[in-house]
């Protein structure tokens, strides 16, 4: 639901981070990583990143969206694999003392310029 | 040419929320953010929490969860300062940024409170990706809301370090499945602690504010 505020950040930030040098330099693309576990719908993220960098330096860059699994490791066991269904318990040993991995990621990772 | 960034996007709330942190630490203030869906008895469990607690923790609250002064106006009955967030008229944010709580906080007299109650905007998705600078976060779901609630908003649910299971007293009138209910909290959250409570009459606020109690102490040791 705040997904137009999302977007507007991954804008400033993607803006900010064009070289000084390359201020004529078309964006073609950025990088995103989102969690799972992350409160963001990626479509709707991309919607709004659509509409908002029309009048910007990214007008007509894509969003890439890499979306992060949601990786658990057993504090008890050792175990580590990848939640896919809202059960937080390892799937080895039924403990619940687990350190969340990944998943919860809202990270802009590069941007990618024309040559 | 690709150009490498690696930030997190809510970076600014995060540096904003740790700051609030700092402060509301130096003032030794501890912070409670109270999240649900609308409806689920914040406001309700707030004010008849309040009155207990009163004046051994001398408390403070802002609320997030308006269109209209109504919860600002319940609260301040209770007789604690009251900062109302103006958000937009027709229900504009989702959710209390850290840059909120900053600037509410400066109506406070932080020197005068042990304990900042937040009771954020109705929504079990978006809050509970924002740190506020908070110190414990805690969720109020009602059994007037089916079981599957923690299922559905795992986030909210591993986030949190308690439910409040509130409005018990409609136990009577519902099909609702208690145990289900656990099961699935405890599916995404295991050993979180819940309480259950009726903010109408009040039953299972005792284990609910000792509790409170305990945290409280914990951050002024
Ligand atoms: N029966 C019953 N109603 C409650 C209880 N707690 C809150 N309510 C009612 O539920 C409605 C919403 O409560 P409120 O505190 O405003 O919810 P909020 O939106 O989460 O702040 C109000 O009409 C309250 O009187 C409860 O424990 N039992
Ligand atoms: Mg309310
Ligand atoms: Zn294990």
């Amino acid at each position: 639901m705040h997904e137009m505020g999302i977007a507007t950040e991954v804008i400033e930030i993607a803006e900010a981070s064009i070289p000084e040098e390359m201020h004529d330099a078309k964006v073609e693309c950025v990088n995103i990583n989102i969690g799972r576990l992350a409160a963001v719908v990626p479509e709707s993220l991309r919607f709004c990143f659509n509409i908002l960098i029309e009048n910007t330096r990214l007008a007509g860059a894509k969003l890439h969206i890499r979306e992060i699994p949601v990786k658990a490791y057993c504090k008890d066991c050792k175990h580590e694999w990848i939640i896919d269904a809202p059960v937080f318990t390892c799937t080895q040993c039924d403990s619940g003392a687990l350190d969340i991995l990944s998943g919860r990621e809202l990270d802009i990772s590069s941007i990618e310029i024309a040559d | 040419m690709e150009i490498k960034i690696v930030r997190k996007v809510l970076d600014v709330n995060a540096k904003m929320a740790e700051q609030n942190r700092k402060l509301f630490g130096d003032k030794g203030v501890f912070v409670l953010n109270v999240m649900s869906s609308p409806g689920a008895g914040k406001t309700e469990t707030l004010v008849k929490t309040l009155v207990r607690i009163m004046p051994d923790i001398k408390s403070a609250v802002i609320v997030g969860d308006i269109c209209t002064s109504h919860d600002a106006d319940r609260l301040a009955q209770s007789g604690v300062p009251v900062v109302q967030i103006n958000t937009e008229p027709f229900g504009g944010d989702c959710h209390l940024a850290a840059h909120v709580i900053e600037k509410a906080a400066l109506d406070l007299d932080l020197d005068a409170i042990d304990l900042l109650i937040v009771e954020n905007v109705g929504n079990l998705v978006c809050p509970a990706e924002f740190d506020i600078g908070e110190d414990c976060r805690i969720v109020v779901l009602s059994v007037a809301e089916g079981e599957d609630k923690p299922v559905k908003y795992p986030l909210m649910f591993r986030e949190c370090a308690a439910t409040l299971l509130n409005k018990t007293d409609l136990l009577p009138h519902l099909d609702y499945d208690l145990e289900a209910a656990l099961n699935y909290i405890h599916q995404v959250h295991p050993d979180m602690p819940v309480f259950q409570i009726s903010a109408r009459t009040e039953e299972g606020f005792d284990p609910w504010i000792a509790w409170l109690q305990k945290m409280i102490d914990k951050k002024s040791k």
